[in-house]
């Protein structure tokens, strides 16, 4: 019978057991959520929605931060979730490889178009 | 005794085509609907950047925007871009609903089986409500 090697007996060395990333994961997701939130309320602050409050929401400096900051969070938490779906469904390697290589072109194809529009605010 | 132990139930992975004959209780709907809806917001992403960048750049921009729910985009109609819309909204409430819901899980350790159900139906409620009214909106 082999020796106990999961829970509290886990042998921790050689290799990374996902914490970081399932960390990772949940504090891109908490400042994602603080994001939204920020957003809602700039949106029903008083003032007829058009061009120039959302535009204007997007162009102070801190929420530009912020929604750097929040790109940046959405490529790592996306990554680490469809990294998930992959690795749970496809099964065989080279397929598994290929989907992984498409899911990290396509993030960063998009996180660089979305800081390229935030960049010329 | 090894005759009851060998007629036990075996659970194998389940098949693809067996899904719809497993009844999933409502934590397992939230987490598959969670799934779900991040894979469809990934699929979509560049249409969102796409919005945002339209809804942004400039005033004539911001109005090729409000057209996209109007008079549509190409060989898709306005009704079908407000129903993208929709299931993106939904997407992105359910899974910030799910995800608040792991979050407290995670941070509280309320992992009781009483919690993981009433949490799940109110997850469920909220954001197919939320959807609901907020569709009423976009599209009335």
């Amino acid at each position: 019978m082999a020796e106990q090697n999961f829970g509290s007996r886990r042998t921790v060395v050689g290799a990374h057991y996902g914490l970081r990333d399932w960390l990772s994961q949940r504090i891109t997701a908490a400042l994602m959520a603080l994001f939204t939130l920020a957003v809602i309320v700039q949106v029903l602050l008083p003032g007829e929605m058009g061009y120039d409050k959302w535009a204007g929401i997007f162009s102070r400096q801190w929420m530009k931060v912020l929604t750097f900051v929040v790109i940046v969070s959405l490529l790592v938490h996306v990554w680490v979730g469809m990294r998930d779906v992959w690795m749970d469904y496809v099964k065989p390697v080279g397929v598994r490889l290929a989907l992984q290589v498409f899911t990290i072109a396509w993030l960063v194809g998009c996180a660089g178009w979305a800081i390229q529009v935030l960049w010329r605010l | 005794m090894a005759e009851t132990l060998r007629q036990r139930p075996v659970y194998r992975n389940i098949h693809i085509s067996q899904i719809v004959a497993y009844r999933l209780p409502p934590a397992g709907i939230v987490s598959i609907l969670h799934r779900v809806s991040g894979v469809l917001m990934f699929l979509l992403l560049p249409f969102v950047i796409w919005l945002f960048d339209h809804s942004v750049t400039s005033e004539i921009s911001y109005a090729r925007y409000a057209a996209v729910f109007k008079s549509g985009i190409g060989v898709l109609p306005g009704w079908f871009m407000k129903l993208v819309a929709l299931a993106l909204i939904w997407a992105y409430l359910h899974h910030l609903i799910a995800g608040l819901r792991h979050l407290w899980m995670d941070a509280t350790h309320a992992v009781t089986k009483e919690f993981g159900h009433t949490s799940a139906v109110v997850t469920l409620a909220l954001s197919v409500a939320l959807t609901l009214g907020l569709g009423f909106k976009l599209f009335f």
